[in-house]
């Protein structure tokens, strides 16, 4: 599930004054033909709250909230491990030399290339059967979390991420200009120096239009871990299906939510992208 | 005559026995249901490029109001997650499709998982197809457009020997990388109890115990699809190009 790994030029970012913004939003509104059409979702909108029914909502809304909370930050917290992994994965393949390269290489290419829901069974079961053969593993600190489904999730998600997002830095940092690199080698800088100050942040600043949709996917990607029994928001409406043999009311409702989760992603991801090209010239 | 290889390799023959091609053996199970995935992953992308065509050159030369809906279509497919949609279009589809059956008094029918799942995925490849021709239908030189009128081309012959072949090369990256997505999103249909490789593995797995063997070997599955699928792509896109200059191809 990748979009094109290609990394779109920087597009310059308007300077954009809230008064501004909101009067284009206005005219992009104001015409005949949507109002027309916003009018027409509306009353779709008020027709499917008074015939459908909602009348399981009180009863799960606990349930639902907590899902919705584990959905969130399985998401956060796997796209953050996995971009720390990505960041170097990318690295090694665009200036790594062979003997980490092909490695990273072929993390990817597997990752990329083999459906994360297998991915997601192979260290579920995979693991969890294996794990308890060992008895200093039973007997360890970490054996309560272990008993549980989701670090087996969190590990499946993270890594998917990380293999996707590593070939998004590699082209990321393939793509900084070597003059960048030179400069800053003749400024005295360290190796290390360089990669913090000029080639991370270049880098970076050309991956996140790519990040952004990639974390789209990622979040498209979570309802998955509800078949290994982690009970997230998808999950909450699964059981309201077999509780209630409601089948419509839950699943429309999911996909509001997993709309609105989408539309607070790119928001994220606008804000990120305007600070981290402000110092670009159109 | 592999017995040196055995006693070389302790647990290869149990491996080998469990992935054997006749049962006891689950090998069969595993690549009918790879059959499985691929036709599905055949229909769906086949039906995503059609839908994605129109869905392109509506959203292109539409009226505002086609050129809205197209837009929600491809803006709700691509933010809400395939289980979700695959689950609503499986049901919907057949109460829908049941509905105007006892309509017309037909009796009500069993929806076959195979035309479910290549419907499902059909719509959202579609969505993915439509963003992917726009920007290649987009990308073509509008000189050569102009040209193909100047000529007297209808529209359906200048799309059919301009804007066709010379937007392909552009979309051919976007589409490899949708056909990589159609044949691993076969696998969420595993979840809906449709057997393909995923489903298939997980039965073989869950009965024999032996996860890492059938995981394994169907990721194996999966990679080698990918990977030949990767180098066909590869290859035809370098023979669509092949009447193109070399990097520095097009306009500045």
């Amino acid at each position: 599930m990748s979009a094109p790994t290609n990394i779109p030029p920087n597009a310059p970012v308007p300077a954009a004054l809230p008064g501004n913004a909101l009067r284009s939003l206005w005219r992009e509104v104001m015409q005949p033909h949507r109002l027309v059409l916003i009018a027409l979702a509306l009353g779709i909108a008020v027709y499917a709250g008074m015939t459908m029914r909602w009348h399981w909502i009180p009863r799960y809304a606990d349930l639902a909230l907590q899902g919705f909370w584990r959905t969130l930050w399985l998401l956060a917290l796997s796209c953050l491990l996995g971009f720390m992994l990505a960041v170097p994965l990318g690295l090694a393949q665009a200036a790594g030399p062979r003997f980490l390269a092909a490695p990273a290489r072929a993390f990817c290419t597997v990752i990329r290339g083999t459906p994360l829901l297998l991915q997601l069974w192979l260290i579920y079961f995979g693991l969890g059967s294996l794990f308890p053969q060992f008895p200093w593993i039973r007997e360890s600190e970490l054996w309560p979390y272990l008993r549980q489904a989701w670090p087996y999730a969190l590990l499946a998600l993270t890594l998917s991420y990380a293999g996707y997002e590593g070939e998004v830095m590699r082209g990321a940092f393939r793509s900084v200009p070597h003059g960048q690199l030179e400069a800053g080698r003749a400024f005295g800088l360290s190796r290390f120096a360089i990669l913090r100050r000029i080639w991370l942040p270049q880098a970076l600043q050309r991956a996140l239009p790519t990040l952004g949709g990639e974390t789209v996917l990622q979040m498209k990607a979570t309802p998955l871990v509800a078949t290994i029994t982690v009970i997230d928001i998808y999950a909450v409406a699964s059981r309201v299906r077999q509780d209630t043999f409601i089948i419509y009311e839950p699943l429309l409702m999911l996909a509001v939510v997993y709309l609105m989760i989408a539309g607070l992603i790119t928001l994220v991801f606008r804000l990120l992208e305007r600070r981290y090209t402000r110092g670009m010239t159109a | 005559m592999l017995d040196w290889l055995y006693t070389l390799v302790p647990g290869l023959e149990t491996t080998a026995g469990l992935l054997s091609l006749h049962p006891p053996g689950w090998g069969g199970n595993l690549l009918r249901g790879a059959l499985a995935s691929l036709q599905i992953a055949a229909g769906a992308f086949g039906m995503g490029l059609v839908l994605g065509t129109f869905g392109a050159l509506g959203k292109l030369n539409g009226g505002p109001v086609t050129r809205d809906l197209l837009s929600v279509y491809t803006t709700v497919v691509r933010a809400v997650p395939e289980l979700i949609l695959i689950l609503i279009i499986y049901y919907a589809g057949t109460d829908l499709l049941n509905q105007a059956l006892r309509a017309m008094g037909q009796r009500p029918v069993e929806v076959s998982g195979v035309a479910a799942g290549i419907f499902v995925l059909g719509t959202v490849q579609g969505a993915y197809a439509t963003e992917v021709l726009r920007g290649a239908i987009q990308a073509v030189d509008k000189g050569q457009i102009e040209a193909g009128r100047a000529y007297g081309m209808g529209p359906i012959t200048l799309f059919r020997r301009v804007t066709f072949p010379s937007m392909l090369p552009l979309a051919l990256p976007g589409l490899s990388n949708l056909w990589l997505i159609a044949t691993k999103d076969t696998a969420l249909l595993a979840i809906v109890g449709f057997s393909e490789l995923t489903l298939e593995t997980r039965q073989a797995a869950g009965s024999t115990r032996a996860f890492f063997t059938f995981f394994l070997a169907a990721g194996a599955i999966y990679l080698t699809m990918t990977l030949v699928s990767g180098r066909v792509f590869g290859w035809i896109e370098a023979r669509y190009r092949r009447g193109e200059a070399g990097p520095t191809r097009g306009h500045p």
